[in-house]
């Protein structure tokens, strides 16, 4: 059950084509990681599926619906959310509130309801708060609710902004180098909770440097290479894949 | 929720407190001069929505001030009289329409108070959704000096309009009638009640305010303004909200104009100035850009000692003069809690994080 | 012809504008305030001084306080936003208005014109020109070249060019950014005081003079492209030309108001004015 499909895609920017003609396909409850060297258009193509860039050319498939016109509001009210490389909480708000805007797609009240303070708002607003809560639980950041949460240390924010995401109860959750700043421990929590995430019926398409991270978690991986795919396969083969170890450290012959 | 409306009550009593004050000190003169700083205030607090929630300055907001106090003393004070017409009688009989005699006596038919209310505000709100469509997808410098210029197209319409007024503006307007007998007028027998009608509304908008900062629209627009790509990457549909906020708040400002030119009895072209504009940025600004009391409480001071006389002939430069140095020194405004540690960093030697409004 | 006198002064400002912005990524809103302290001082220079002589007084003058200006308000300032920086300029604009208020009331003054008075003119193949403007064409083109030539020509030009490019990079070659801001300032303050002098005898000058300038020089600034000085002078003969031919088709009291019409639709339409580019028209780092 295809969930994602990119079709052909490509993108150039003045004299640099960022992306070559890819394409590829993430089942439905699957875990997929993209990895390649820098500059092989890993993060390019991560804005292209988001909403955050059009593609020149080619097509991207959500639920079968066309998407890649869409932009990145649009996109996430259909369920597909992300996350950033460098993490983008919403500074001057608390741990809470940052997650709590995480459920404004699933929330109703307008302008008019929000000032006149309407009755049903009471109980929307107590429900988006619990479900915050569970949430933050379930992540095991709900001590630091109350706490600004671009003051957190870098491992808890990338959890937050995580937590955040999850809010939206998203269908495909985009994870832009989620272990990116982390130390070994850090790492392998993170690994933990993608699986979680995975369990719980969500979709996972994560950019990733962190090797160790990616032969662990993914059921696929996707190697990137000048904006080109050179590999599509499960861990263990790529891992003995010539080109991509040509690609990585080099031609030594 | 009963936390926020706390503030509400003790400024109401504050209001309260004020007039007893004038009362046993014989200084009923005053009320004057506060009732019409609470209509300015009514400007302030929503552009203190937009600038310090939305995060979308607006040098232009005296413009929304005039279209709302210009159509409101136009439709009262154009005589329809010698213009019969099958459209007139319509408008008669339907009650629309008031015959009344002017300061010489001579009798007059204008339109009602309440139907040209409603044509200021229906025209603001259009004209709000039209100019702030394009205008808010502009940042930066390019965002001020565009609501800069809407101002100024304004300021020059009004004053270059012969039907408008031109230099000398709009005078003899009626005053503002509300149900049970209470009028909205500068006359000083009502000076008590009109002190209470015009800082009633404010508390009311004060509460409308506060109820939608704290919703989840609220929350939204708090997102937008700390990070609006993530903000939209989380399904907030980051125009339309600006864009509403923008009307809001040009709502307030046209409402302000049309009520207190119907106490003044007049407008005139200056309203609609830079200065204005200024003014009403720099009073959002000192009192900390997302801090609805802050802003309320700056403008109760400052415009009351602005409409006193208190500045003289620097009246205006007070206001240039306050927003350089909260600019310069603390561009947070002043009523927030790490004023201190704030302003000694801005002043220190070590280049300190910098926030962007 | 009133389109092109007019056009000529907007294009300077717009070079003003231009010129700090390159340095600095800052619109200084404060420019137009330049040029009406050069026609008010050389006024009241003028009372006690041969009229060169007060003219050059009146721009020495106004470039100190172009200094002044940056020395005190913008140079201590660490990384500010550009919003910051609008709102700020702005309320330099205003101080100096009103200090002008202050010192010089209200009264409109005007500079005796260059050559001849304001009833003779010159015939120039058939049409007869009034000699002012030839001054303000003249002086306007030769502050034009001149700028053309230190920027291209000069060690301080070429430097100053380094740094608006990139500044890091300009730091390293041992370019002191610092100063080089100061001076762009400077220079600024200088052409706009200038052009205040030469167009000062037919607008004559008030203490408000400026902020109306300061708006349309930025329109012809950002109708070239923000940061193209020699797109600047062909967008104020634009502006100018329009201008004046508008009288024709709306009344005159909107006249005004056309310069802001246009600003607003090319902010709306193509930011990066006719001349520009897209990644000029995105807003530089101060």
């Amino acid at each position: 059950m295809t969930l994602l499909s990119v079709r052909g895609v490509s993108k150039r920017f003045g004299g640099l084509q960022a992306v070559n003609d890819l394409s590829f396909d993430v089942a439905r409850g699957s875990i997929k990681a993209l990895i390649g060297p820098n500059g092989a258009g890993k993060t390019t193509l991560f804005d292209l599926i988001s909403g955050f860039l059009r593609p020149d050319r080619g097509e991207i498939f959500f639920e079968e619906a066309e998407i890649h016109a869409m932009s990145s509001c649009q996109v996430a009210v259909r369920g597909m959310v992300r996350t950033f490389q460098h993490i983008r909480l919403f500074p001057k708000m608390s741990v809470l509130e940052n997650i709590m805007v995480g459920r404004h797609v699933h929330s109703n009240a307008g302008f008019l309801a929000g000032m006149l303070n309407l009755p049903f708002t009471w109980g929307e607003e107590r429900r988006i708060r619990e479900k915050s809560f569970e949430i933050m639980e379930s992540l095991g950041i709900a001590a630091h609710a109350r706490t600004e949460a671009v003051s957190l240390a870098y491992g808890q924010q990338r959890v937050v902004e995580i937590g955040r995401a999850l809010a939206c109860e998203p269908k495909l959750l985009l994870l832009d180098e989620p272990a990116a700043g982390l130390n070994m421990r850090e790492t392998n929590e993170m690994g933990r909770l993608i699986l979680r995430i995975r369990d719980t019926g969500v979709t996972v398409l994560l950019v990733e440097h962190d090797m160790s991270l990616v032969m662990k978690i993914s059921d696929e991986v996707v190697v990137l290479s000048y904006g080109q795919k050179i590999a599509e396969d499960r861990p263990l083969a790529i891992q003995k894949n010539r080109e991509v170890i040509r690609v990585y450290l080099g031609d030594d012959q | 929720m009963a936390r926020r409306y706390l503030p509400v009550a003790a400024f109401a009593g504050l209001i309260v407190a004020i007039q007893l004050a004038t009362l046993f000190t014989g200084t009923a003169y005053h009320l004057t001069q506060l009732t019409m700083t609470a209509y300015y205030s009514l400007i302030i607090v929503g552009l203190c929505m937009l600038i310090g929630y939305a995060g979308q300055i607006s040098l232009g907001h005296a413009g929304f001030f005039a279209i709302g106090g210009y159509v409101a003393a136009f439709l009262t004070t154009w005589n329809l009289k010698p213009h019969p017409g099958a459209f007139v009688s319509l408008l008669g009989k339907s009650g629309a329409l008031v015959a009344r005699p002017d300061a010489y006596g001579v009798s007059l038919l204008t339109v009602h108070p309440w139907l040209a209310c409603a044509a200021a505000i229906l025209l603001t709100v259009v004209i709000a959704y039209l100019v702030g469509g394009p205008v808010l997808k502009l940042k930066g410098h390019y965002l001020a000096m565009a609501t800069l210029g809407f101002g100024i197209i304004v300021y020059r319409m009004v004053l270059g309009t012969e039907f408008l007024g031109a230099a000398d503006g709009i005078s003899d307007v009626p005053g503002f009638p509300l149900l049970s007998g209470m009028v909205i007028t500068g006359n000083s027998s009502a000076r008590v009640s009109n002190y209470y009608l015009a800082w009633g509304l404010v508390v009311l908008g004060m509460v409308l305010l506060l109820n939608l900062v704290h919703s989840r629209v609220g929350r939204a627009l708090a997102a937008v303004h700390g990070a609006e790509d993530a903000a939209g990457a989380m399904g907030i549909p980051t125009a339309r909200y600006k864009l509403n906020t923008f009307v809001l708040s040009a709502v307030f400002a046209s409402l302000a104009g049309v009520l207190l030119t119907h106490y003044n009895g007049g407008i005139g072209p200056s309203e609609a100035g830079v200065m204005k504009s200024v003014r009403y940025v720099a009073i959002v600004a000192i009192g900390g850009m997302a801090n609805l009391w802050g802003a309320l409480s700056m403008s109760l001071v400052l415009n009351y000692l602005s409409l006193r006389g208190y500045f003289g002939t620097y009246d205006d430069a007070v206001f240039g003069v306050i927003l350089i140095l909260i600019m310069l020194f603390a561009p947070d405004g002043l009523l927030r809690r790490h004023l201190l540690s704030d302003l000694k960093r801005a002043v220190s030697r070590n280049p300190a994080e910098e926030e962007a409004p | 012809m009133a389109g092109i006198t007019y056009g000529t002064i907007y294009a300077i400002v717009a070079i003003g504008f231009n010129i700090i912005y390159n340095a600095t990524g800052i619109i200084n809103f404060a420019q137009g305030e330049f040029v009406m302290l050069g026609g008010m001082t050389a006024v009241t220079l003028n009372q006690f001084l041969p009229l060169p002589l007060a003219i050059l007084a009146a721009v020495v003058i106004t470039t100190i306080v172009g200094a002044v200006i940056e020395i005190v308000f913008i140079r201590w300032l660490h990384k500010p936003s550009v919003l910051r920086m609008v709102i700020i300029t702005i309320g330099i604009s205003i101080l100096i208005r009103e200090t002008a208020l202050h010192i010089w009331g209200e009264s409109v003054k005007a500079l005796p014109y260059f050559t001849g008075s304001s009833g003779s003119s010159i015939n120039l193949g058939g049409v007869y020109i009034s000699s002012q403007i030839l001054w303000v064409v003249g002086i306007g083109a030769l502050v034009v070249a001149a700028l053309g030539a230190f920027f291209n020509l000069t060690m301080l030009g070429r430097q100053m060019r380094a740094c608006s490019a990139n500044r890091d990079a300009a730091r390293l070659c041992g370019i002191d950014a610092g100063n080089m801001v100061t001076l762009s300032f400077m220079v600024s303050a200088a052409i706009g005081a200038l052009g205040g002098c030469i167009i000062c005898p037919i607008t004559y000058v008030q203490y408000d003079s400026g902020t109306p300038l300061a708006i349309k020089g930025f329109t012809v600034a950002i109708l070239g492209g923000l940061g193209n000085s020699t797109a600047a002078v062909g967008a104020g003969m634009i502006l100018g030309i329009l201008e004046s031919f508008s009288i024709w088709v709306l009344p005159t009291a909107y006249k005004e108001a056309i310069s802001i019409a246009i600003l607003l639709a090319i902010l709306f339409l193509k930011p990066a004015g006719i001349f520009g580019s897209p990644e000029a028209a995105r807003l530089k780092e101060f």
